[in-house]
């Protein structure tokens, strides 16, 4: 990750890079996102709409689960404030990575910030800028879009096999951001294992995001308490 | 089937549904871009939030990666390898693919 050839690219080629994996990794998801939602009734323009617009795959899923059973606007878009309420807290962690800048510049790229691209950002070495993150997110968002739009009017997905072991695709991206912090500081190897394990014991009963949230706060009080007790 | 009485949406509720959900998703990526002051946060606060990465890939990862199939091993398997090929300092890029590759014959077997 740290090549020679990527420091000395500008940051927004160092983005597109970057990024790379992320598109990857959507593809499969983003097929299969196009494809329910032609099960689901909606249209092309509204299915490429929704992609193009929130940008945020595990709530459009359960958008195209909710109209499916004919629950009303309210309740889908409250049900999408919920899972996705866990942004606020990724977007509090980017904004003391992020390099002082305009707040025009911010509000664009706060728009890209999913979990994966979140992922990518925060572990990545130094501070991070908008250039960085506007081709980071813009790969991100092109595979999101266009894969949306592919799988509704191809109305077929990857073959079986290949999309059964495509879905591991973004939860092996996140061990591979995860391994290099763990190999060089033994506190990231406590927050994840801690979260992990938090995070097995709120889904039961809480809804994801919230679940997320919640692992993700415990993991981080609990490493302060230990780093208090140790001085 | 008629999908438009199925669904019981017309036009443009779903573009209203699209709408509300594109601002509940974007506020909240937005505001602590730009309500908060990277500089003005107690260094305690700011420590915390640093840490936030490690605890969140840890939350993403774990349990949901058990859940990509029926089987729970499935997800353990691309798990593992997905560490053993991190551990070796490779490329993000070949992460995911040999955790993909591997995962993909073990499907075919299955």
């Amino acid at each position: 990750m740290t090549s020679r050839a990527q420091t000395q690219l500008p940051g927004f080629l160092q983005g597109i890079q970057a990024g790379l994996t992320i598109a990857i990794g959507y593809m499969p998801i983003a097929l299969a996102f196009g494809l329910l939602a032609k099960n689901t009734g909606i249209s092309l323009m509204h299915t490429v709409g929704m992609s193009l617009f929130v940008f945020a795959g595990a709530s459009q899923f359960m958008a195209l689960g909710l109209l499916a059973l004919g629950t009303g606007t309210v309740e889908i878009i409250f049900s999408t404030f919920i899972v996705n309420i866990r942004h606020l807290l990724m977007s509090m962690s980017i904004n003391e990575k992020a390099v002082p800048e305009s707040k025009l510049r911010k509000m664009v790229y706060a728009f890209g910030i999913t979990d994966e691209v979140f992922a990518v950002a925060s572990t990545r070495e130094g501070g991070v800028g908008s250039h960085y993150l506007y081709g980071l997110s813009l790969m991100a968002y092109s595979s999101w879009v266009i894969n949306s739009g592919i799988g509704y009017a191809a109305g077929t997905a990857l073959p079986p096999a290949f999309q059964q072991g495509m879905s591991i695709a973004l939860y092996a991206m996140f061990i591979g951001l995860l391994i290099p912090s763990v190999k060089k500081y033994r506190k990231a190897l406590f927050l994840a294992v801690t979260a992990g394990l938090l995070n097995s014991l709120l889904v039961l009963i809480l809804p994801v995001g919230w679940a997320i949230i919640g692992a993700t706060i415990g993991a981080v009080l609990l490493m302060e308490l230990i780093q208090k007790e140790e001085k | 089937m008629n999908l438009e009485t199925t669904l019981g949406e017309t036009n443009s509720t779903v573009w209203i549904i699209i709408l509300g959900m594109t601002l509940v998703t974007y506020i909240p990526r937005m505001l602590p871009l730009v309500a908060l002051d990277a500089e003005k946060i107690p260094p305690v606060l700011a420590r915390m939030l640093r840490n936030i990465p490690y605890a969140a890939l840890g939350a993403l990862i774990f349990p949901g990666i058990l859940g990509i199939h029926d089987q729970l091993w499935y997800g353990l398997v691309g798990g593992i390898v997905a560490v053993g090929v991190a551990y070796t300092g490779a490329h993000l890029i070949v992460v995911v693919l040999s955790s993909v590759v591997v995962l993909s014959a073990l499907a075919l077997l299955l």
